[in-house]
């Protein structure tokens, strides 16, 4: 016996779509077609629904797909919407067919795709635990046993004889969320049930599933949010389109998802515009130029993590203007905004109104601060307070932190990845005695 | 990359395009019974919270429809109840037929209401419409109550044909599953389908001796009328119950057969078309 729990091969699945959604028709349209002849229609009629009309728009939803799992893994799922990521669920769960080849399974599958499915809002809370738990295929005897789990996983006990329609929306997901919680399948499929939910919510389905993956089951995962992929997934694939795209380490998977959706992917060092009525902005505000330098001073996209970094801001007032600012901001790799800077301390930005000009603001980004990575920057020109946008904010340039592994950064001799969304250098005190005694 | 099970860890089922016809895979729904139990709990569960009048709907449908008939058809137009005082052979005919005629409507609309489920979860669908007109079964038990204090109204007693009856109730069944295959699978690809269903089911009340007796006919066309599978059912309860002069006898046969006929080929048209439902709903 081997450890494989499924293996795809050349999974396909087609959709019809149309200008005119035929999702379904009326017999009305039917029956005058059929008045023409008969049994051809009857025939026709039968394999349009079953194999979708030529000539109508197909898509496919899913294109030649083929993997292994194995068991025990968790699996993240990633892609854009429309990737085909929850097709490829639906199809493993037996809710819809693939249109041409094959799964094969080992083992039982409980499917998450939804939270709440089959709960009634006329029915209780109590009387709805039993009827998801056996929509989701579990046994009486298994619900009974582990009724107080549920219930106690969920925190409404003191509601569970209340009907849910009664419950509110926290109470609803939390409910349902114990019930699908409490399945034991050895094969679990979650779809995107995070999305919904506040912080604590999605902490504690985050945990339950994280155990889960721990118990050795195996789990396919699919979701938008990047950290708990990396938090809960060794391995990720990355669909596009229907196609597999990548198939391999979590890691570098989602760092190549973020990529495909910013459409840049080269460096950028700066942006200018010569004419003020080309360049961006509104209400007499206009960029004039965006530049990153290194600390001598050339156009520069790509840092040693060791390097300062110079930041170049340039602006047009054409007629007087309200106490503008520049400010820009970094994203990584993530997404996140790694931090926001503005000239708040500098004079020439001090005054309540700006005189017609061209500004030019510029800051340096220490050195032994950026974490290594891709960073985009984003500009805007705007008043602090009232929140007023003159040149609305836009990621204009792309710029790289590489460390060259020389052993004087943060690194140090370390080769691997270092955490953090920062990596500054701090200046550390240590001290070393030889006796080991209590203290006092 | 070989095919060979052995690189599993257990028994190995596959996911794969079906072609044509599917097999009714009658062992995967028992084994799911339990899940047809919880529809049917939750069907009728919810059915009547929240209502004032509650399970009495159950009653007051069929007992008003008899009150209309006996007025019209029993005393004004005079119509002929095979010795039987007219009200209780009408009631005596209703309360199967209304079984079916919910039964049937509900069934029809089970999977377009039910789209929420299909979509999200895995179960074999055949269970959906088999819920749909199991959850008549408590209305039809208080109508059949009502019905034998009716009896002992009238003071008519039953005879030992009356172990016959738990075989009617089950043609109705069979009748009403089998053409609730058949629409609710149609009523996915086809919407109007749900408002064909209660003209159909009205016209087929017409068509079945409920507010007149089938005696009305002679041989043979009385035993082809028998085709309509709920005639077999509303004289074999009348003459079950009641002790009909006319026994339906070949008319039951041939009421039993054409059910079958419906049962199956709606299974099979179902279990074909199953496999567009979570697209298509």
């Amino acid at each position: 016996m081997g450890d494989l729990v499924i293996r795809a091969e050349g999974l396909s699945k087609r959709y019809r779509i149309g200008a005119h959604p035929r999702a379904y028709r009326t017999l009305r349209e039917s029956v005058v077609e059929a008045a023409g002849a008969p049994l051809r229609w009857a025939g026709a009629a039968m394999r349009r629904q079953l194999r979708g009309a030529a000539g109508e728009n197909e898509i496919w939803a899913l294109r030649d797909v083929w993997f292994e799992v194995h068991q025990g893994e968790v699996l993240g799922l990633i892609g854009r919407n429309g990737a085909g990521k929850s097709t490829l669920l639906k199809i493993l769960s037996k809710i819809t067919e693939p249109s041409a080849g094959r799964v094969r399974v080992a083992g039982r599958v409980g499917s998450l795709l939804e939270v709440g499915t089959g709960f009634h809002p006329e029915l209780t809370g109590r009387e709805n635990i039993f009827l998801n738990g056996a929509i989701l295929g579990m046994r009486r005897e298994e619900i009974l046993k582990r009724f107080d789990a549920i219930v106690d996983f969920s925190e409404v006990e003191r509601f569970i004889d209340t009907p849910v329609k009664h419950f509110s929306s926290g109470m609803y997901l939390r409910l349902a969320f114990a019930v699908a919680a409490h399945l034991d399948p050895e094969i679990l499929l979650v779809d995107e049930v995070l999305a919904v939910g506040d912080i604590r919510f999605q902490q504690k389905c985050l945990g339950k599933m994280e155990t889960v993956g721990r118990e050795g089951r195996t789990v396919l995962f699919v979701s938008h949010n990047m950290p708990a992929i990396l938090r809960l997934c060794e391995r990720a694939i990355l669909l596009d389109e229907g196609h597999i795209v990548a198939d391999g380490q979590a890691q570098p998977i989602v760092a190549r998802y973020l990529n495909l959706d910013q459409t840049v992917q080269e460096t950028i060092a700066e942006v200018e515009w010569p004419h003020p009525a080309d360049a961006p902005g509104e209400e007499g505000v206009r960029l004039k130029a965006l530049r990153l330098r290194s600390a001598s001073g050339a156009p520069q996209a790509e840092f040693d993590v060791r390097e300062p970094i110079e930041v170049e801001i340039q602006f047009w007032v054409l007629d007087e203007a309200p106490n503008v600012v520049p400010m820009f901001r970094v994203y990584n790799e993530h997404g996140v905004c790694v931090f926001a800077a503005a000239p708040t301390h500098d004079g020439l930005f001090a005054g309540r109104s700006r005189a017609a000009g061209t500004y030019t603001a510029r800051c340096r980004i220490p050195g032994d601060f950026m974490a290594e990575g891709t960073y985009a920057l984003e500009i805007a020109v705007r008043t602090l307070f009232p929140r007023r946008f003159f040149v609305p904010r836009v990621k204009l340039l792309n710029f790289r932190v590489h460390d060259r592994g020389m052993g004087d950064s943060v690194k140090g001799e370390y080769r691997g990845v270092w955490p953090g969304t920062v990596a500054p250098v701090f200046d550390w005190r240590s001290e070393f005695s030889p006796r080991v005694e209590s203290a006092g | 990359m070989t095919n060979a099970d052995s690189e599993f860890v257990g028994p190995v089922s596959e996911i794969a395009p079906s072609r044509g016809w599917v097999a009714l895979k009658l062992r995967e729904l028992w084994a799911y019974r339990e899940l047809l139990y919880f529809l049917v709990w939750r069907d009728i569960k919810v059915r009547y919270k929240q209502t004032a009048l509650g399970a009495a709907w159950a009653i007051i449908q069929p007992f008003f429809t008899m009150v209309v008939f006996s007025v019209f058809f029993g005393s004004l137009a005079k119509m002929p109840s095979d010795g039987i005082p007219y009200p209780i052979f009408a009631f005596a005919a209703l309360v199967p037929w209304t079984f079916f005629a919910n039964g049937l409507t509900q069934a029809s609309n089970s999977l377009v209401g039910n789209s929420a489920l299909i979509k999200k979860v895995y179960f074999p669908r055949l269970a959906i419409p088999i819920a749909g007109v199991l959850s008549n079964l408590v209305d039809f038990a208080l109508a059949f109550v009502v019905l034998l204090l009716m009896m002992v109204y009238f003071k008519l007693w039953p005879t030992v044909a009356i172990l016959w009856l738990p075989l009617l109730l089950l043609l109705a069944f069979v009748t009403a599953l089998g053409v609730g295959l058949w629409f609710s699978a149609l009523n996915v690809e086809f919407r109007d389908v749900r408002y064909v269903v209660p003209f159909l089911t009205q016209f087929w009340m017409f068509a079945t001796p409920v507010a007149y007796p089938s005696s009305l006919l002679h041989e043979p066309w009385r035993t082809l009328y028998g085709l309509n599978p709920m005639a077999g059912v509303v004289e074999g309860f009348r003459w079950a119950l009641l002790g009909n002069a006319n026994a339906p006898g070949p008319l039951i046969w041939a009421s039993a057969t054409a059910a079958l006929v419906i049962l199956v080929s709606g299974a099979f048209y179902f279990r074909r078309m199953e496999r567009t439902f979570a697209d298509v709903v």
